[in-house]
């Protein structure tokens, strides 16, 4: 199940772990990326607060938690090479997975539907 | 709201070049601007390292001063109460960087002089060109005509920027750095100059809109030359160590504190034959003696993180309070790390002195790292 935020992020579902990036909108809209600063394995998420950092050559932009939960991994690839997510935001450049600790909380996401014709 | 809104935004003569060539456009100082080309940022700053890119910077400020007594001296002798480096000295077709300074020994803008033989060009920055309009008015407009110079100014920067030139202006060919000259491109008139914002050899070319659009197409028609947005400008003229008004200098930092004495020649220092009489010359004057309390300083972060302007800057990792502070920082693709411009005290502001500097709550490790970043590739001689 794939699901989308108003912040540009996207979800997919397994189980009760959610991997979370970027969109490629997103993407597209920040530029060229080069640094990636990811939350800790273990860290304690909460919806709406800053769980990562992307930045671009000119400005950093937070990549907000879209749910309440715990990083359960991260993506070092994205960390060693920021130019993956920009390039392959909703691949190769997912940013970590998070265990929903309240899985009600992806009722109010978008499919990938409304993203896109909320993105016009 | 401010005055940047959609509807009142003004658009350069290259407007619809920009649009052709694919740009994101952004509101910059009153105008639509290109940030970005589809090459994007990194590809265009690297661009213009290796080859030659295109900047339309028509949206800064062109300003003729002319005496109203016809005498080119007169002209030069009325500048030098408004910006304290050597404009009577200037032979013809050179130009030089200097700065509008305020009462208080603060830059009202930076800005670049050149002597055109009967008339002197000021080249400003976009965000001020009205108050410096103004300030000039008022200061001199009694001896002097300010004119604004409604033409549009297209940069090209980079190694192959003369080779790239000369195919349609071959006596560019000629000229050396901080040159200027008169143009004429397709019957219409304008300056010339070996200068820029990005460290690399280069030119600006003021020309009328119709001649300008006309060479843009031209030179973009050459596959060295790609358009190069404001996103990319940054990062080079960082890169380059060049001053950013309104970041790295601004209405109260001075020029000495701004390490930009080197433009403060002798003959304008206390003892010199036409020392002071510029606004601020007092403070200036002394802390050019005495030496400044801060200084603008490079800063290489040690890590990936990039640090980015209004960063606090530490003496120690637990230091309780600030030293200085970030005044531009970012990315340098060329160095392929974290660069950043700040200020300091001036016993910190010596190369490999370590600080830190606080990104989201934590200290950062970074060096004071001489400027520019990276040698210029200026042709001198």
């Amino acid at each position: 199940m794939l699901k989308y935020t108003d912040e540009h992020e996207w979800l997919r579902l397994e189980g009760d772990v959610a991997t979370v990036g970027i969109t490629d909108h997103a993407a597209e809209q920040l530029g060229d990326l080069v640094f990636v600063e990811l939350p800790k394995v273990g860290a304690t998420l909460t919806r709406g607060a800053a769980a990562a950092v992307v930045e671009s050559v000119k400005a950093a932009s937070d990549v907000y938690a879209p749910v309440d939960g715990e990083v359960t991994a991260i993506n070092e690839a994205a960390v060693s090479n920021p130019e993956s997510v920009g390039t392959d935001p909703q691949g190769a450049g997912w940013l970590y997975r998070v265990r929903l600790s309240d899985p009600s909380q992806l009722d109010g996401l978008m499919d990938e539907a409304a993203y896109r014709a909320f993105v016009g | 709201m401010t005055a940047d809104t959609a509807a009142s935004l003004l658009q350069t003569p290259l407007h619809a070049l920009h649009q052709e060539a694919g740009a994101r456009m952004v509101p910059f100082a009153g105008y639509r601007m290109p940030l970005q080309y589809p090459l994007g940022l990194l590809k265009e700053h690297l661009h213009t390292r290796r080859a030659v890119g295109l900047f339309d910077v028509s949206h800064m400020g062109q300003i003729a001063v002319r005496a109203r007594s016809g005498d080119l001296a007169d002209t030069a002798r009325a500048l030098e109460t408004v910006v304290p480096i050597d404009v009577v000295g200037l032979p013809p077709g050179r130009q030089r960087y200097g700065f509008l300074t305020t009462q208080g020994g603060g830059i009202l803008d930076d800005l670049m002089l050149a002597n055109l033989g009967d008339h002197y060009l000021l080249v400003v920055n976009a965000a001020n060109k009205a108050a410096d309009l103004a300030h000039l008015l008022d200061a001199i407009g009694t001896e002097c005509t300010v004119e604004p110079v409604d033409r549009a100014l297209i940069a090209l920067q980079g190694p192959g920027a003369e080779a790239a030139l000369a195919r349609h202006l071959p006596a560019v060919a000629e000229m050396r750095f901080m040159d200027a000259r008169a143009v004429s491109f397709q019957g219409e008139d304008g300056v010339i100059v070996r200068a820029g914002y990005t460290g690399e050899d280069g030119f600006e070319i003021a020309l009328p809109p119709g001649s300008a659009v006309a060479l843009a197409r031209a030179l973009l028609a050459d596959p060295d030359v790609k358009p190069v947005g404001l996103g990319a400008r940054d990062s080079l003229r960082l890169e380059a160590g060049l001053c950013l008004h309104g970041a790295d200098i601004d209405h109260e930092t001075s020029p000495v504190e701004a390490g930009l004495s080197w433009a403060i020649p002798k003959v304008r220092r206390r003892s010199g034959a036409r020392a002071g009489g510029f606004p601020g010359a007092e403070r200036i004057l002394t802390e050019l003696d005495d030496g400044p309390a801060r200084l603008r300083v490079g800063l290489r972060p040690e890590g990936r993180t990039p640090v980015r302007a209004g960063a606090a800057l530490y003496a120690a990792a637990d230091a309780s309070e600030p030293v200085g502070r970030v005044t531009s920082g970012g990315f340098g693709p060329s160095l392929d790390g974290p660069i950043a411009m700040g200020v300091l005290p001036s016993t910190l502001a010596v190369p490999g002195t370590p600080v830190f500097a606080e990104v989201r709550g934590q200290r950062l490790p970074c060096a004071v790292a001489p400027l520019p970043f990276r040698p210029a590739g200026f042709k001198r001689s």
